[in-house]
């Protein structure tokens, strides 16, 4: 046997292939290459671990971060995973599968695509979905290109001040190098109605970084008369209770799937969506997934309207993606089978309950004002610290609680997800009601 | 709650939803016996002898599985001292990846290769923007080139220049001289290159772009031949992206998540952070497990694994030249193309994919690189035993035998899988994308 457990060939094999090859060494493979370039003697790495050294060396690692009670949100939700996910997701024929490419073996992957294309399109009452995109940010640049595609020579896009800075950053970065003239503002309507730009579309959050549900009331039309199109950026989880993209007349909706319960591992892997009407169809990036049949009738799943993708157009695909997230695709389509409708009306009333509960409770204490009074929101909150907002968020840390994430506008946030109990809740309150701040 | 007909908004002012939603309404037991069910259909590395070309199919070892859900708690935006553990993994990835490589410094926030590709065509455009160098609007890609190469040039801004290969395959270095000028922001290679050929004139590449202004962005998809051999960064390349779920054994997951982190020379070092390309830190749990992979390899076995995965690569190209057209025949690195069948008759590239189903492997990738009509692209890796390769060439012998005995067999395979070859046609010409609920 050979020494290394992922390498099978014994000294034996590796002559006779030599062989069959006609050379007489390994070093002899590498005869095309100019011998200053090989690399000589070891790497400065370390030396090799056994299976129980590598468990050992992580779980000492994993001990130095800090454990805490999560109260915050900003794009990557603390929501319950239900154990049927990992279960399911770390099943062998799923996850050391490649991009479904032939696709008479690969029908578990097409499937599960398929059924998340289908519940992506029912959470956001859009007509098509992708097969997934990286995460949330990189499926609003994506979307940013695509209404310069949709609206040809028009080069501007507006994007609200009060999406998610994750989101805004990325924008921001996607359109510095790609020539898009991005413009961000506080007040949308009015940047589109002085029809000075050459719109080419608008984006909006569905739920906004201070937590509460926006109103797009006549959005829609306004940027439709402009000659541009309307994306809401989304949380899927919200949706099953605000009102759609669809219904606020939106083209194109995007978001994160992290909130489908998948969790927080220090920001990834997360799974980003994107929906579109009928319309828009051909311009969208990324993999899509369509039912057709075999010779004999029997219903399949394919790759499909590939002539989009990079493989074939090069330079003229509608975007460079070429590997997604479709393993935390199955893992949202998973947790939506699990939770059902009921099941996710259930967990958002169980939000809002509970983060209306603790603003109410933080505001007993005195030491907040309400910037935001009579807004609605689901379970993410602002409110302005009437003492020093680091002081606070520290204080916090101290008693083993993440919450209170300051915005540049001198604002801290708040978000209680389910898992979030009434006994985390006032113990939080009582950290914040005694501490000298 | 959430009623979208309250007693003071109508339904058009409400922020509720008022569609109903349609989500499936199903059981615990009958959710895993679906997805189950829907697993057994699927063919992964942990089923069989997966060659597809440029994919570096190679075995996801299963400790990395389990180390991911130690730091699932870990929110995105938790301050530095509460994270120390978290950072000490992506310290010493940064070094570990820039010693393999010969690059100074990486960002992780690439989640794939081709936007790893996107991200590194960022920096190159920085680099040359930050020097007041305005006028460098064009970008080289060799006609082999991966189709993602293009396709993120032109995302990125960049009008695209093909340079040609030439018959032996390498990039036509005379053909190169010529587009070179003060428009050039730099070329993209993968090297080896599509045909799974080491391009032996890099040094003059290089060279020859360095000298007229540009940098050398190298395409990590074709690493796993040099892994523990040949350094980017010793060759002359400026950028350059890894797929850590190719070279480094992180699970391909049917198509994500991946991760593409971009390593820069020196010179480009202070400004490697600055697009940012994705939401937070990249796909952490997929770094954790490419760490896991370099500790449980180490120095030792490192130097093996690009050598094997060679070998194994031309071991199956000489068991099967006969049969199969070999349009280039000196050595390969990692992969290979066969132009089709040596006498394949009206028996296709796909037909001889096909067929390869049905006894139980992977296809290679197919029609792919372009330069060849009947590209077949294999790739085996270090982690298949000889046994395996032996299986495989049998089948493809056999498959040459059947091509001329009996080619409908092969017109009209795969016979033993789930499904037979669907109708792609009716598929994109009559997309139907979702469920019906009508």
């Amino acid at each position: 046997m050979s020494t290394f457990a992922y390498f099978p060939h014994t000294e034996e094999d590796i002559k006779v292939m030599l062989e069959r090859v006609g050379l007489s060494s390994l070093g002899e493979l590498y005869s095309d290459v100019p011998p200053e370039f090989i690399h000589k003697g070891d790497y400065d790495l370390p030396s090799a671990m056994t299976e129980e050294e590598v468990r050992r060396w992580f779980e000492n690692l994993a001990a130095k971060d800090t454990r805490l009670v999560v109260f915050a949100g900003a794009g990557a939700y603390d929501h319950y995973t239900p154990s049927v996910i990992p279960y399911i997701t770390s099943r062998s024929e799923f996850i050391t599968a490649y991009t479904p490419y032939q696709c008479e073996i690969s029908q578990g992957t097409l499937r599960y695509i398929f059924e998340w294309q289908t519940m992506i399109c029912s959470l956001t009452g859009l007509d098509v979905a992708n097969a997934s995109m990286y995460d949330g940010p990189t499926a609003a640049a994506e979307a940013m290109r695509m209404c310069v595609a949709c609206t040809r020579k028009r080069n501007t896009v507006v994007a609200s001040a009060r999406l998610l800075p994750a989101v805004l950053s990325v924008l921001e970065t996607y359109s510095r190098y790609s020539g898009i003239n991005l413009v961000v503002t506080d007040d949308v309507q009015e940047a589109v109605a002085e029809g000075t730009l050459d719109l080419a579309g608008v984006i909006v959050p569905s739920i906004n970084r201070f937590g509460i549900v926006e109103s797009h009331l006549g959005l829609a039309d306004l940027v439709h008369q402009m000659g541009g199109l309307l994306v809401e950026y989304c949380d899927p989880s919200a949706l099953a209770v605000v009102k759609t993209p669809a219904e606020w007349g939106a083209d194109i909706a995007v978001g994160d799937g992290q909130s489908l319960g998948i969790p927080l591992c220090y920001g990834g892997p997360y799974v980003g969506f994107m929906a579109c009407r009928e319309q828009w169809m051909r311009k969208l990036p990324g993999r899509i997934v369509g039912q057709t049949a075999d010779a004999a009738g029997r219903r399949a799943f394919v790759l499909t309207l590939q002539a989009r993708e990079q493989h074939i157009r090069r330079e003229k695909a509608t975007s460079n993606i070429c590997s997604n997230e479709s393993l935390m695709a199955l893992w949202c389509t998973v947790y939506l089978s699990i939770m059902g409708p009921e099941g996710m009306r259930k967990l958002n009333a169980i939000c809002y309950e509970r983060s209306h509960y603790l603003k109410e409770q933080l505001l007993a204490t005195g030491k907040f004002e309400d910037p935001f009074e009579g807004r609605t929101f689901l379970k993410e909150f602002a409110l302005k610290p009437l003492c020093n907002a680091e002081k606070l968020q520290q204080a916090l840390l101290d008693a083993g609680f993440f919450g209170a994430l300051p915005t540049p506008e001198g604002y801290v946030t708040f978000c209680v997800t389910e898992r979030r109990t009434p006994e985390e809740i006032d113990a939080l309150v009582k950290v914040i009601k005694e501490a000298a701040l | 709650m959430f009623d979208s007909c309250d007693s003071t908004k109508d339904v058009q002012q409400s922020l509720w939803r008022s569609t109903p939603l349609n989500l499936p309404e199903v059981s615990e037991p009958d959710v895993v016996r679906h997805y189950t069910n829907l697993s057994q259909m699927n063919f992964g590395v942990d089923t069989g002898f997966y060659p597809l070309g440029s994919c570096t199919m190679k075995y996801n070892p299963k400790i990395n599985e389990e180390i991911v859900p130690q730091f699932n708690g870990i929110h995105p935006l938790q301050p530095a001292q509460t994270v120390q553990g978290v950072q000490a993994v992506y310290d010493f990835m940064d070094k570990a990846l820039a010693e393999i490589t010969g690059m100074k410094r990486f960002t992780f926030l690439p989640c794939a290769g081709a936007h790893g590709e996107l991200t590194g065509l960022m920096l190159m455009k920085e680099y040359h923007l930050r020097r007041g160098d305005t006028a460098r609007t064009k970008v080289i890609v060799p006609d082999s080139a991966h189709g993602t190469n293009p396709a993120s040039a032109a995302v990125c801004g960049f009008d695209i220049v093909v340079v040609k290969s030439r018959p032996d395959g390498l990039v036509d270095v005379e053909d190169l001289k010529p587009l070179l000028g003060p428009d050039i922001a730099g070329i993209m290679m993968t090297n080896p290159n599509t045909l799974g050929l080491f391009e032996r004139d890099i040094k003059e590449i290089a060279s020859l772009v360095h000298g007229c202004g540009g940098l050398l962005y190298y395409d990590g998809a074709n690493m796993n031949p040099l892994l523990g051999v040949v350094r980017p960064g010793d060759m002359g390349f400026d950028i350059m992206h890894l797929n850590l779920h190719k070279t480094f054994s992180t699970p391909h997951g049917g198509g994500g998540p991946g991760s593409g982190p971009v390593g820069v020379a020196e010179r480009l070092v202070p400004i490697v952070d600055v697009p940012k390309t994705s939401g937070f830190h990249g796909n952490f749990g997929v770094i954790l497990r490419a760490c896991a992979y370099i500790l449980t390899i180490g120095r030792e076995n490192l130097k093996m694994a690009g050598p094997l995965a060679t070998l194994a690569a031309n071991y199956i190209k000489e068991s099967l030249k006969d049969s199969y057209k070999l349009p280039i025949p000196t050595v390969c690195k990692h992969e290979f193309v066969f132009d089709g069948l040596a006498d394949g008759g009206d028996v296709t590239t796909l037909d001889v994919a096909k067929r390869l189903l049905d006894y139980g492997f992977h296809a290679p990738t197919i029609y792919f690189p372009l330069l060849f009509h009947q590209a077949l692209m294999i790739e085996p890796t270090e982690t298949e035993s000889k046994e395996t390769l032996d299986a495989f060439i049998d089948v493809m012998h056999l498959i040459a035998r059947e091509a001329s005995e009996n080619p409908e067999l092969l017109h009209t395979a795969p016979h033993n899988t789930p499904i037979g070859r669907p109708d792609e046609t009716a598929a994109a010409r009559q997309p139907i994308l979702k469920y019906s609920f009508d």
